[in-house]
């Protein structure tokens, strides 16, 4: 197994190496990084490169760790068991499995994605601490054992909204992903946009470069954002002349919607503009 | 296996596990780092270390036992019966027929060792190598960093040395390790579960209930999610002697603000008078009067004032006393006003809590909040919250 680059997406060496070691010693990866520098996107691209399924299990507040096992529809058996329905009579009709179920019993060993796994409760991640390490769980209704026919790819991210467990870590692999360098967002960008000239380029990303360098920024943009604003710019066509003569006289960036997402940030953009032309 | 590894790193106050150790050993020898220092680099920073505020300690733990190793004599620790064998498997032929030219197999060793010292030297391309991995004894201790040098081609080793060296992470690294679980942990215990919102949650009880009152016919009953429905206000002071504690405070905030739905925060400084704000950059045009916060929360309201407490004694007990205006009355009425109506208070104070009785603002604010102030850790923070319980 040898993850790498494919035609849509970059990866650095590092973030190879990483998900090469926990596909071949079968631990979980947990992802952190910036907003926007591609951690659900990897889940994507990996089970695309090793041509299986993608398990997405997307983490919200209310999630709790026994939806991902499975969930007992006690309310529909109840209903079938008022209409007399055949059915009633096996409990295993009511039982719904859960992503972890579905990784567990897939046919090829599939990637499951964890997505976002901060967003649950505190104790969300210790519950799943058991499931994860034995890859098996119980399921009380019917007695019956769930051990996984081949240990699923587990992808867990996370924004740093709240810290994990220790004990949980313990088992994880853990990457940062770095923001990209300049020459790495260049490889990303050609890959976005094969046709974008050169010097528009040269252009954007120095001033792209320049405003993550502006102190106090409340969300710094991203690479997800920098081709949003490539998008925009090739949309409105503005050109790299036109883009070196406002970042020259040191003036608000054509659209920098884009790039900033609040409004005290696009405040504090102009201020320090103007510190600078000072 | 990398015993010196584990300790260096346990040494700068990396809490790496046997667990994990021994994962990596595993990595190890599935080969996922073969005679590679910048692969290894990677793979044990990807298994041993959980956090990038960790990374930095992490890069110059790695940079210390790489310098350690390069200083190993790689010739005196190779045992001579691998040496030979590595030898006759590694040499081309016409090596070998030069071998035999030289005759003895320890002039053979001579010319092996004197390679590998000019090797280490000069940090020179693949052609002269001797050992090259794989196939060759060196493969075990192609797990050392110090034996990965064997088969590397040209000086990549530098320029590896570089990735730890940058100390990219450095910004990260932060002593304090991230309160904001601790806090979250301590503050469950102040739940007060009640039923609000849409009735989305099947209410079993009742619906049996129900049920049985019409004689088995099924009647479902359904009820709201239950949530957390303490509320709670903080009054957080700011500027002056706050700032140095501006880290504790957010990772407070963000505590809070993640368990409790019902959280105001207001702005002070040092002491509170007749007005306090919301942002603190309005806070000259925006500020609310006090006496209307008393108005507006009931008494269930719990009151949490997180400030150091340190200033002039004249700021709490004198009309005029404030700093940065004039007040009409003494914070002490204020405080008083305060404490009078919302019944569950407690002051939260960054300070250590040894340092409280050299200052006389600390005692006076001590005694106005009856004694209920806690320093702001992880312990002082769980008695702060039965307190308010």
């Amino acid at each position: 197994m040898n993850f790498s680059s494919s035609s849509q997406y970059v990866v650095s060496q590092e973030l190879a190496t990483a998900v090469n070691a926990a596909v071949t010693l079968e631990k979980p990866l947990l992802l952190k990084g910036e907003p926007g520098t591609g951690k659900t996107r990897l889940a994507e691209e990996l089970a695309s490169a090793l041509e299986t399924d993608l398990l997405q299990w997307s983490i919200k507040s209310t999630t709790k760790a026994q939806q991902g096992l499975y969930e007992y529809d006690a309310v529909s058996r109840l209903r079938d068991s008022q209409l007399g329905s055949e059915k009633v009579h096996d409990i295993s009709n009511y039982i719904r499995p859960g992503k972890l179920w579905q990784a567990f019993t897939a046919k090829k060993r599939p990637v499951l994605l964890i997505d976002e796994i901060d967003k649950a409760d505190v104790e969300f991640p210790n519950d799943l601490l058991h499931e994860l390490d034995q890859m098996a769980f119980h399921v009380y209704e019917t007695g019956e054992q769930i051990t996984a026919q081949q240990r699923p790819i587990v992808l867990i991210t996370s924004n740093n909204e709240k810290a994990l467990p220790d004990a949980f870590l313990r088992r994880c692999f853990f990457h940062y992903i770095q923001f990209p360098d300049s020459d790495t967002l260049k490889a990303i960008v050609d890959v976005h946009f094969p046709d974008l000239h050169s010097d528009l380029l040269d252009t954007a990303l120095a001033m792209f470069f320049e405003l993550r360098e502006v102190p106090g920024l409340k969300k710094k943009p991203s690479t997800s954002e920098l081709l949003d604003w490539l998008r925009l710019l090739l949309v409105e066509d503005i050109n790299a002349d036109e883009l070196r003569k406002s970042r020259e006289q040191g003036g608000v960036l054509p659209l920098t919607g884009a790039l900033l997402k609040h409004e005290q940030d696009v405040e504090r953009l102009a201020e320090h503009a103007r510190i600078q032309r000072r | 296996m990398f015993i010196d590894f584990f300790q260096i790193l346990r040494r700068h106050g990396l809490k790496t596990s046997i667990t994990e150790w021994l994962d990596l050993l595993s990595a190890m020898k599935a080969n996922l780092a073969f005679a590679d220092v910048e692969q290894f680099y990677y793979l044990s920073r990807l298994i041993l270390v959980k956090d990038e505020s960790q990374y930095d300690k992490f890069d110059r733990a790695f940079s210390e036992y790489v310098d350690k190793v390069a200083k190993v004599d790689v010739t005196d620790k190779i045992p001579k019966d691998w040496l030979e064998n590595a030898l006759k498997r590694n040499l081309s032929d016409e090596e070998k027929k030069k071998a035999q030219q030289l005759g003895s197999l320890d002039e053979l060793m001579k010319t092996f060792h004197e390679r590998l010292q000019e090797q280490q030297k000069r940090h020179q391309g693949g052609s002269k190598w001797i050992g090259t991995g794989g196939t060759s004894p060196f493969g075990a201790y192609g797990y050392h960093p110090g034996g990965i040098r064997i088969g590397q081609h040209g000086n990549r080793n530098r320029s590896a040395a570089k990735v730890w060296d940058k100390r990219e992470f450095r910004d990260l690294d932060d002593n304090a390790r991230l309160e904001q679980r601790g806090f979250q942990l301590a503050l469950r215990k102040l739940r007060q579960f009640a039923r609000t919102g849409a009735a989305t949650e099947l209410d079993l009880n009742g619906t049996i209930e129900a049920t049985s009152k019409k004689g088995g016919l099924l009647d479902l009953k359904w009820q709201a999610e239950r949530h957390n429905a303490v509320k709670i206000i903080l009054l957080l002071d700011v500027g002056g002697s706050m700032d140095d504690y501006v880290y504790q405070c957010e990772q407070l905030f963000t505590a809070l603000k993640n368990e409790f739905k019902h959280l105001e925060l207001f702005y002070f400084h040092n002491c509170v008078y007749e007005g306090v704000w919301r942002e603190n950059s309005r806070r000259r045009q925006e500020q609310i009067p006090t006496e209307q916060l008393i108005q507006t929360y009931g008494e269930d309201y719990k009151l949490l004032f997180v400030g150091d407490a340190t200033m002039g004694p004249y700021e709490i007990a004198y009309p005029g006393g404030s700093v940065e205006h004039w007040n009409e009355e003494p914070g002490e009425v204020w405080m008083n006003r305060l404490t009078r109506h919302f019944e569950k208070v407690a002051w939260l104070n960054p300070q250590p809590e040894g340092h409280w009785r050299y200052y006389m603002s600390v005692r006076m604010i001590h005694n106005l909040v009856g004694g209920r102030m806690y320093p702001l850790t992880l312990a002082g923070l769980e008695r702060a919250m039965s307190t308010i319980k």
